[in-house]
């Protein structure tokens, strides 16, 4: 059974916000839309997103990580949001496990949203109905698109290519090894919700110097006479012993 | 019965053009509905950003429908101030006619009473032309407040610098080292080769006092105190060249480390490379390559690249006839001698030990993990080699070493640390991008004095250019300044970039003159692009004895209402980027690639709003009425339609090939750089992705300054005008030219005015050194003891026009970050209300503490605070309210001890030293308001802006509700 | 959680209706033991008209709460793991069966007390539907506890009954002394199990952290920025915004309004038989309850919330 999902790499994001935006550009002219905005040009300018970056900092001076931290849906293959909803409006598709909201059936209860732990999920003020990240469920199957194409918004628009995109039960995906191979892991795992979405932690690269390794048998300052051989004259033991 | 409704297809379609979000100029798909903006994606086959696009780029859309959208000519109602943003809309021909007529007037008098300033706009090829051909000298863009330390310090060292110029090569590099970016410049690129990196192992350090955006991801973050990164540099420097982990033969061969410098004090050219005069590599005029070594194997000194010979590095030498010589490289060791870590460690914060360790990384994985390429090439000199190498550490650094007064010889330090450990132009370390690498210096020179401005004539020389010495410098026959910003003179001899931040308040003091028009394109010189801001609006709106405004006239142009197009006296409407033809040009600063030169173009995806035009059109309009050599023919009729057919036909000069386009040239678009003029080559840019990538061969694309095939292929195709090489100047001859000069010696006769002779004889230092910013020196840092900068936050980074619904919901006002430990020495908590103080201003503001800056500095996210009602933004919008500029408390002059205003700028180049300010923070009032300060009147909407204020919005393509 | 008026009165509606009509049985049912004498029938069809005038008037609030009420009865389809999609089906039947049992007292017919019977199981399903849409949130730990169903229940009758008492007092004086004594019992045990869930409350620990939200294992981890600055759905509908001050005045006024007030009001209303303080202390009562639920809501601390803690 097919799961897609994203993988976010932590160890790349630069916290950019081009996830956030390429993803209200797409879907607010797209199925999932609109995305309204409130007080667009007015104190407290407020709208609905899928997709947000956010900003910690790990550790005290100078010891800190600054991470920033993309979320959006995590399409848990155990959703909390979907059996609570009354209407079946939000539900978790079989064939791909993406979990989408029906707006024609969604009443605007807001239960699923106090049902998801990861506050993903957002009612658009003036649609009256939950909205939340759909995978770009209408761009990975449109066939209209050419195949490298058929990706979400935000995946195809990071920079740093730290959102990976695929189905995590192919043990062969890109995103399954990049869960393997890095340590991917899954938000609040203490709820078994068993989110799809995963995250790669920051990797560290450092490098060990020995001290021998500072000073070879090329070193040009010995060409240039400043690590200079000493004459045969130069005084030595040799003068001044004698075993 | 009626006929079944039949639905209408929705139209939809596909363009390409190219991102103008920021300036780094991503190719886009724009994907459109019913003729309204549905989608803006990168383009995949583009080669700069590869399909990504960023925050910026992403949000296009609410750029175009955004309700501060100007749409029509503006003149300020009689009687109104400069400021109240009170206006009445005209006609185009209303406003020519007002611009032609004044503009004729003072072209016929004295044509540098005009004054032509540009913001980050792209087309300085156009602009700079247009106040050339006007016979004005008063013409920049905004790179003397931006960078030009990191363009002319390391242009003057190694022919070339970061960004459009060249960059880290990330793809080879296994040490990458980011020192002083402020998320700036260059952003899609350096994200993807960043994260390349990365995910092969390479190891990422960022030396920066604050971890943010890419910082946040490095390896390991050194935290720096502001201003100090050339200490630190320096002390790199001395541990490398002390520990011999530098890369000699690099250095003896393709720089002058081993070139003998004059050190006879009696001689006239102390200081200066002994030169042979004899018989010269290369066939450049300009540069002859005469300079001495000193052979090591034959004792002797010798002309320089002599076969079989390898010159000494180090040691002291006497030519034949007794003169003392020393290597510059020796020189350089000399200067570095007291730049121990330990004394840097004093000054930068960072401890000796790990100045030490950093120093061994560089150097010990420059030269034990040495690059080898199969690629065989030529050096100038003749010699044959069958690989390229590359030492794999390589660096990236902007705006942080580069707004300091101290920033020349910082950014110097820099290109010296990565020429000493062998990294230009070869893979793994820094590359360079066509036109680059150029001369060193340039050939392109400016004026040489005030006879160069004469009236109905073209300027005698570029606006801008790149002196080689005194007798470059743009200055009377008292050694004053020519241009209103003081560019070129005694004061700022390398300010290539114009002095842009000094044009206002020396417009209004009269000094060196008062002039009549200025010109402003995309620059809020009344906000966020000034320095000085209040004191700054207060002199745009300032009158002389006789009630006449002391800037007579201001013509702004702009696609939103700013803060700026308040104080204008006309506002011209401008497009945005997707509604006008641009060109990234071979002549300007093109999007070039490290394997050869790229060029691209904009082209218009929908129609432009209201009556908005293009700037390029307004400038080929006024041309063509004030009949500009260039743009009439011989008898006086106007040659060029409008912008696109002006790009198409125009030549650099009648038959040269060399246009503003360089792909697609040649009757049928068959050549490529140099070719006549191809009257479909808009077309055939369009169906490339309006890009036009030339792939040099291999064996070209590395060593470029000393490349033989390179350099006979650049010849061929006009990029430049000789083939000699272009030695990295570890020593630099052209600033000790300047110190000469102000030690009443060397070649030149011009010699500067007494009071500014010191001045250039201390910072004019042929070897980098270190000392504090200026207005640190000047300030009591006791009393303001912390490093206040500002950057841009990535969302925002260079997005110098709207306030864009999406954007500004993720950046809607500022905080001071401040360390925490500091911080609570204060008695200040997480989000209080805090004044900061400098010598010059105090802003009120709140405050984040952060454990990600380093105790010394505090900073904020700049240019989110905005003016009140500016962009369209409600009265009381976040901006306003709790957002805020920290320009404020910047002055763009110091105070001199002598009373001579002079810029609160580097010394050589005139960069704006915007990163030196010191501050002090203390806790505001429990009973003052909450509100940031200062604040200021609101403006009103301008007329032809939105008339509609939502409340919300939902923005869906196709349906037409937002055109 | 930012407690959303339309749910506070739509459970506490609920409850004081679910409460009345259980007084109705449990008296009917006694009365047919023999246990106390059987009140008038109108005070069985005025307390099933009251009942269900609360359930009606909860049902209505429910709808304000809804984006799209006309969309409403959708909410019946997914009874098989939703308990508030069963609690869309319960209350309408419940509803139905406090229309038939007043009804049936009002006609005079036979087979109340079953039918009686009946209404009061749906009742008690209707108590476990509305407790279990608040319990059944496993990581909202301050709900996801059998004492929630519990008060639910306690609560709900006590103020039901203590209702039922002032109605008693104006219909039917001589049942009002032992329903009255119910009251009193209820409230107290209603003191009782929501000390205790307070109690619980003030000692969870919740089992997610900064570091299981966002996998960093370090133990200092500050949010810099949730993201956005002006707001979100998700800072306007989990956060109340209050100071733990004003939380702490809540619950000591609904503790006061709630149970200890409206038990004195009882007790005297009582002893002096004046029906007014025991009206007085039904609304006292009330009002107090909604005091509470806006507690419940308040005090309810949403695992999201981690990831919505700063603007920069």
């Amino acid at each position: 059974m097919t799961q897609l999902a994203l993988v976010i790499d932590l160890n790349v994001c630069v916290g950019c916000h081009a996830c956030v935006t390429s993803c209200k550009e797409w879907n607010t002219s797209g199925a999932a839309g609109f995305m309204s905005d409130d007080n667009p040009y007015d104190r407290d300018p407020t709208g609905t997103f899928f997709n947000r970056v956010q900003t910690f900092e790990v550790g005290e001076f100078p010891n800190t990580q600054t991470v920033h931290f993309p979320k959006s849906c995590l399409h848990c293959e155990d959703p909390p949001c979907v059996p609570v909803c009354p209407t079946g409006a939000s539900y978790k598709r079989p064939e791909d496990g993406i979990v989408l909201v029906d707006y024609d059936k969604c009443i605007g209860c807001k239960y699923c949203s106090w049902a998801c732990p990861y506050g993903v999920r957002e009612i658009d003020e003036h649609q009256k109905v939950m909205k939340k990240c759909t995978l770009c469920v209408d761009r990975i199957y449109d066939t209209k698109l050419p195949t490298a194409e058929r990706k979400p918004a935000c995946v195809m628009a990071c920079p740093t290519n730290a959102r990976l995109y695929g189905d995590i039960h192919d043990p062969e995906s890109v995103v399954s090894k990049a869960i393997r191979e890095n340590a991917g892991y899954a938000l609040m795992p203490e709820w078994g919700t068993q989110p799809a979405n995963h995250y790669l932690p920051r990797r560290k690269t450092e490098m060990r110097i020995h001290e021998d390794e500072l000073e070879r048998a090329d070193n040009p300052l010995k060409i240039d006479g400043r690590l200079p051989k000493p004459g045969i004259k130069d005084p030595s033991l040799d003068d001044v012993t004698s075993w | 019965m009626n006929a079944p409704l039949q639905a209408v297809p929705d139209r939809t379609e596909t363009k390409n053009t190219t991102c103008y979000m920021c300036a780094c100029r991503c190719g886009i798909r724009v994907h459109l509905k019913n003729g309204e903006v549905r989608y803006i994606e990168g383009n995949p086959e583009h080669p700069l950003n590869r399909g990504v696009i960023c925050a910026k780029g992403a949000s296009g859309i609410m750029k175009q429908y955004s309700p501060a959208r100007l749409t029509q000519p503006l003149r300020r109602k009689p009687g109104a101030e400069r400021g109240a943003g009170e206006f009445e809309p005209i006609s185009w021909d209303e406003a020519f006619r007002l611009m032609e007529e004044r503009l004729r007037s003072i072209r016929a008098t004295d044509p540098k009473k005009f004054a032509l300033f540009t913001g980050r706009d792209q087309m300085q090829a156009l602009t700079g032309m247009f106040a050339r051909q006007f016979g004005t000298p008063n013409y920049a863009a905004h790179g003397g407040f931006c960078s030009v330390n990191m363009a002319a310090g390391m242009i003057y060292t190694i022919g070339g610098s970061f960004w459009e110029f060249g960059g880290p090569d990330l793809d080879r590099a296994k040490l990458f080292v980011m020192i002083g970016t402020a998320e700036d410049h260059h952003s899609n690129p350096l994200k993807i080769a960043i994260s390349k990196f990365k995910r092969r192992g390479g190891r990422f350090v960022s030396i920066n006092p604050v971890r943010t955006g890419y910082s946040a991801i490095a390896d390991e973050w050194v935290p720096i105190r502001p201003g100090t990164d050339g200490a630190l540099l320096l002390a790199l420097t001395h541990e490398i060249i002390n520990t011999g982990l530098y890369d000699r033969d690099f250095l003896a061969r393709y720089t002058n480390s081993g070139y003998l410098i004059n050190l006879d004090p009696a001689s006239d050219q102390c200081g200066m490379p002994i030169r042979s005069g004899a018989a010269q590599a290369g066939d450049n005029p300009d540069h002859r390559h005469d300079q001495l070594w000193w052979d090591r194997h034959s004792r002797r000194a010798v002309p320089n690249h002599t076969a079989g010979a390898d010159p000494a590095l180090l040691g002291d030498y006497r030519l034949e006839d007794g003169t003392p010589v020393k290597p510059a490289f020796q020189l350089l060791l000399e200067r570095v001698r007291e730049y121990t870590p330990e004394w840097a460690a004093a000054i930068t914060g960072i401890p000796a030990a790990r100045i030490r360790r950093l120093a061994h990384e560089m150097g010990i994985t420059a030269r034990d993990q040495k690059i080898e390429l199969p690629i065989a090439w030529t050096d100038s000199w003749g010699k044959e080699h069958d690989t390229v190498t590359g030492n794999p550490v390589a660096f990236h650094a902007m705006r942080g070493l580069a707004a300091h007064s101290n920033g020349f010889q910082t950014v110097r330090a820099l290109a010296i640390l990565m020429s000493v450990l062998g990294t230009i132009d070869r893979p793994g370390g820094f590359r360079h991008k066509a036109p680059f690498p150029r001369a060193i210096p340039p050939a392109a020179k400016p004026p040489k004095g005030p006879q160069a401005v004469q009236p109905d004539t073209p300027l005698a020389g570029l606006a801008l250019g790149w002196p080689a010495g005194p007798d470059d410098l743009f200055v009377d026959a008292d050694g004053g300044p020519v241009r209103i910003d003081k560019a070129f003179s005694w004061e700022y001899p390398l300010a290539v970039h114009g002095m842009m931040h000094n044009v206002i308040t020396n417009a209004w003091r009269g000094d060196p003159y008062p002039i009549d028009t200025l010109l402003i394109f995309m620059a809020n010189m009344a906000w966020n692009s000034t320095m000085n801001t209040v004191e700054v609006r207060r002199m745009l709106n300032d009158r002389d004895g006789e009630g006449e405004y002391r800037i007579p006239f201001l013509i702004v142009c702009d696609a939103f209402q700013s803060e700026m197009t308040a104080f204008a006296d006309l506002v011209l409407p401008d497009t945005t980027y997707l509604e006008r033809h641009d060109v990234m040009s071979m002549l300007d600063r093109p999007i070039s690639e490290f394997d050869g030169p790229v060029d691209s173009v904009r082209i218009p995806v929908v129609p432009p709003k209201g009556e908005c035009k293009p700037f390029q059109e307004v400038l080929i309009e006024l041309a063509s009425r004030l009949k500009f050599p260039a743009f009439v023919t011989a008898d006086g009729a106007r040659k060029y339609r409008d912008y696109p057919d002006f790009i198409v036909n125009y030549e650099t000069e009648p038959g040269s090939g060399i246009g503003f386009l360089a792909g697609w040239r040649g009757r049928g678009g068959e050549k490529a750089m140099v070719g006549e003029p191809n009257p479909r080559q808009w077309e055939m840019y369009e169906k490339n992705n309006c890009v036009f990538h030339y792939r040099l061969p291999r064996s070209y694309q590395y060593m470029r300054n000393w490349n033989q095939g390179y350099h006979e292929w650049a010849q061929r195709t006009r990029v430049r005008r000789y083939t000699d090489p272009i030695v990295i100047q570890i020593y630099s001859e052209v600033l000790q030219k300047f110190r000469m000069a102000a030690e009443g010696r060397g070649d030149s006769q011009r010699r500067p005015p007494a009071h500014l002779q010191e001045r250039i004889a201390t910072y004019c230092d042929p070897l980098p050194f270190y000392y504090a910013p200026l207005e640190v020196q000047t300030t009591d840092t006791a009393r303001y003891p912390l490093a206040a900068i500002t950057q841009r936050p990535m969302a925002m980074y260079h997005s110098w026009d709207s306030q864009n619904a999406w954007l500004r919901q993720i950046h809607t006002h500022n905080y001071l970050f401040i360390n925490g430990k500091m911080a609570a020495t204060q008695g200040i908590a997480d989000g209080d209300w805090i004044w900061v103080e400098s010598m010059h201003g105090r802003v009120r503001c709140m405050c984040r503490t952060s454990e990600a800056v380093e105790p010394g500095t505090v900073w904020t996210w700049n240019a989110v605070g905005k003016a009140q009602g500016a962009w369209h933004l409600a009265p009381d919008a976040n901006e306003a309210r709790l957002g805020f500029l920290l320009n404020h408390v910047i002055a763009e002059e110091l105070s001199t001890a002598d009373g001579r205003p002079i810029s609160n700028s580097d010394p050589v180049t005139g960069q704006a030293g915007w990163y030196d300010v010191r501050v002090r923070i203390t806790k505001a009032a429990a009973d003052e308001p909450a509100a940031t300060s200062p604040q200021f009147a609101a403006l009103p909407a301008a007329p032809g802006t939105s008339g509609v204020r939502r409340l919300w919005q939902a923005f869906v393509a196709g349906k037409g509700d937002f055109r | 959680m930012n407690p959303a008026f339309s749910v506070i009165f739509l459970t506490t509606l609920l409850g004081a209706g679910q409460g009345v009509f259980l007084a109705l049985f449990v008296i009917e049912a006694r009365a047919a033991a023999g246990l106390l004498t059987a009140p008038s029938v109108m005070f069985y069809w005025m307390g099933s008209a009251i009942a269900l005038a609360l359930l009606a008037a909860g049902l209505l609030a429910s709808f304000l709460h809804l984006g799209h009420p006309e969309r409403a009865w959708r909410a019946a389809a997914m009874w098989r793991t939703s308990w508030l999609s069963r609690e869309v089906i319960v209350l309408p039947a419940f509803m139905v069966a406090v229309a038939g049992y007043g009804w049936a007292h009002w006609q005079g017919l036979p087979g109340t007390l079953w039918l009686g019977a009946a209404g009061a199981a749906i009742c008690l399903g209707l108590f476990l539907c509305t407790a279990m849409i608040y319990a059944c949130i496993k990581f909202l730990q301050e709900w996801a506890t059998p004492l929630t169903l519990v008060n639910f229940v306690v609560l709900g009758c006590a103020s039901g009954v203590t209702l039922a008492t002032a109605l008693a007092a104006v219909l039917d004086e001589a049942i009002t002394g032992i329903t009255g004594a119910w009251a009193i019992a209820l409230t107290c045990t209603g003191l009782l199990t929501r000390a205790a869930s307070l109690w619980r409350n003030a000692r969870l620990k919740p089992r997610s952290s900064l570091q299981t939200a966002i996998g960093v294992k370090h133990p200092r981890i500050v949010q810099k920025a949730q993201g956005f600055m002006g707001g979100s759905f998700n800072t306007r509908e989990f956060f109340h915004d209050r100071t733990p001050g004003a939380l702490r005045a809540v619950k000591w006024v609904f503790l006061a309004c709630a149970f200890v007030i409206p038990v004195l009001l009882l007790a005297a209303g009582l002893a002096t038989a004046v029906p007014v303080l025991l009206a007085l202390a039904c609304a006292v009562q009330f009002g107090g309850l909604i005091a509470e639920r806006w507690f419940f809501f308040a005090q309810a601390n949403h695992p999201q919330n981690l990831y919505y803690q700063a603007v920069s």
